[in-house]
């Protein structure tokens, strides 16, 4: 117990006297989170929504298809990543190995089916009588489908949050593409998985700490977004009038 | 009271607009994107755990970025990874301590030349109470004792292996070889006593160090991890625990997208005097002793020719940047 709490102060003595290293491995683990994040939104919610509202052949098949890809292992995708962007690999000429923008690109793959499969489920999960109702209003295709967009949204936001969540604490990619560069790849995960290998737990569990913190405004930054985008839901509950 | 609350509230809705959310992630791109395509100036390296943990390379890392204005991005594995990246053109340039690897990977045509900067010796380490009894054995004689014991006793007596295909790891089986066992015979799941960590050194430490079982490190880590373990160094010393660093440039002809001249102009400063230096009193001061010996003068013992030992002639830094300047 006392070494949890020597990991705490630990922590906030990093964060306090801002620790330059920390600080870079800190900035440089939530940019590529976000990054990652608002790259996998930008294709997965569109991709998303169209499997949602179009039908087509082997759709239910398709859906259980990227559900399961829900427990592919980070590494394998690291690994397959790798064998991409490798100077032997088909896009090795990008020169993508061991630069953030690999991580990047493997953990956007990473979050792919958690993104796209949630915005199947959260548009599902508005009932079919919400777009009945709009298109009976006289709504037109588009304004019924954002229609249903606007209900799904909180469930959409659980996904995108889920989304980065996995981002931000997964090691397998970051390690293998990233290569764990000391001021240049290294994030928290990775250097939580350096420190431990070397033995400094308490440095460690104070790196955990840091992440679990940023994830923490994260959440309630993107709850506040929320507020702004409708006034209703968000952290501070339903919007006065 | 009640209409400051929804002022606020407006406000903060504008301020948290998509606008504003898009507008600062180009922002964030604009200002991140200058360092994530790959760019001429960093010498990407793979190397063998020991020179990473124990932060040799750091150091040398530092000194060379301010001598040459050249960063250099390390990545940390085994000898086996290292090739691996090598053989992929993924890295300009690798260090690792297995010799019939290294020149495996000249002949293919992967790497230039081998260059020998650095040596030390492999340890034989264990609890405190030794408990199969090999202090004062060699090393093969040690491995084949630590076999018996363990065959009779696998709760007192185990022996934890690197298992990641690193050079320490290929040390061991040659060390088994000598002892006369076949290695399938020995990394056999049968064996209770023989436990496959399948990490880097350090971590292989921390695991001996935990379960009391005998391992082999090289020194430089044993070294560094010292305070935090209650091993001890039985073994060490003699010629078939020698452990020679090797720095080896990856062919450009294979790779078009290595950086031939960058990694000539680390290697040379490795090899050079302030290198040489540099490696024969890295952790003198903090560990009393240095953790490695410098390669120059003691090349043909280490099993290098003197060419393998010397300055490459044409590329130093300061030859570089005048040839810039003219």
């Amino acid at each position: 117990m006392n070494e949890i709490l020597a990991c705490l102060v630990r922590a906030i003595e990093l964060i306090v006297t801002l620790n330059p290293e920390v600080l870079g491995v800190t900035s440089l683990t939530l940019t590529i989170s976000i990054f990652t994040t608002f790259l996998g939104a930008l294709i997965n919610l569109p991709l998303g929504g169209l499997i949602y509202f179009r039908s087509f052949r082997g759709k239910g098949l398709f859906i259980h298809l990227i559900r399961t890809l829900y427990s592919i292992p980070t590494v394998v995708v690291g690994l397959l990543i790798f064998l991409l962007i490798s100077r032997s690999g088909p896009l090795g000429f990008l020169g993508l190995m061991f630069t953030p923008g690999g991580m990047i690109l493997g953990q956007t793959v990473l979050v792919t089916p958690i993104l796209m499969s949630l915005t199947i489920s959260a548009l599902e999960g508005v009932s079919r009588q919400v777009r009945e109702t709009a298109i009976s209003l006289g709504a037109n295709e588009y304004q019924a489908i954002m229609t249903v967009v606007k209900e799904a949204r909180q469930a959409i936001l659980a996904a995108v949050l889920l989304g980065f969540g996995r981002a931000i604490s997964e090691v397998g990619v970051a390690m293998m593409i990233g290569g764990n560069i000391r001021g240049y790849t290294r994030v928290l995960t990775t250097a939580i998985a350096l420190n431990t290998s070397m033995g400094d737990i308490e440095l460690s569990l104070a790196l955990g700490i840091i992440l679990i913190s940023l994830s923490l405004i994260v959440n309630l930054l993107l709850g506040l977004l929320l507020v702004g985008i409708k006034g209703q839901g968000g952290i501070m509950g339903p919007k006065v009038r | 009271m009640f209409s400051v609350c929804v002022n606020i509230r407006n406000a903060m809705e504008k301020i948290i607009s998509m606008k504003g959310a898009l507008i600062l992630l180009l922002a964030l791109i604009a200002v991140s994107s200058a360092s994530w395509a790959e760019d001429g100036s960093r010498l990407k390296l793979a190397t063998t755990t020991s020179l990473y943990d124990t932060k040799l390379l750091d150091t040398m890392d530092q000194k060379f970025r301010d001598e040459c204005g050249v960063r250099v991005d390390s990545v940390s594995g085994g000898t086996g990874i290292a090739i691996q990246y090598g053989e992929r053109g993924d890295v300009d340039l690798i260090i690792i301590h297995d010799k019939a690897r290294e020149l495996k990977f000249i002949n293919d045509g992967q790497g230039l030349q081998r260059r020998c900067f650095a040596y030390n010796y492999f340890y034989i380490v264990s609890p405190k109470d030794d408990p199969a009894g090999v202090v004062g054995l060699n090393a093969t004689q040690a491995f084949a004792k630590i076999r018996e014991e363990g065959l009779k006793n696998p709760d007192k007596v185990k022996f934890v292996s690197r298992g990641d295909k690193s050079g320490t790891h290929t040390k061991e089986q040659s060390l088994w070889k000598g002892a006369g066992f076949n290695y399938s015979s020995i990394n056999n799941s049968a064996n209770r006593w023989y436990l496959e960590a399948g990490t880097g050194m350090g971590a292989t430490l921390v695991m001996a160090n935990e379960k009391s079982a005998y391992t082999l490190t090289d020194m430089s880590t044993f070294m560094a991890y010292k305070g935090n373990l209650s091993l001890v160094p039985l073994i060490q010393g003699g010629n078939d625990l020698l452990n020679v660093y090797v720095a080896i440039a990856v062919n450009p002809d294979k790779h078009p997208g290595v950086s031939y001249t960058l990694a000539n102009k680390f290697i040379n400063f490795l090899v050079s005097d302030e290198g040489q230096a540099l490696i024969a009193n890295f952790g003198r001061e903090k560990y009393g002793q240095p953790l490695f010996f410098a390669a120059r003068g003691n090349c043909t013992k280490i099993g290098c020719s003197e060419g393998e030992c010397t300055l490459l002639t044409n590329v130093s830094c300061s030859d570089a940047n005048s040839a810039t300047a003219a």
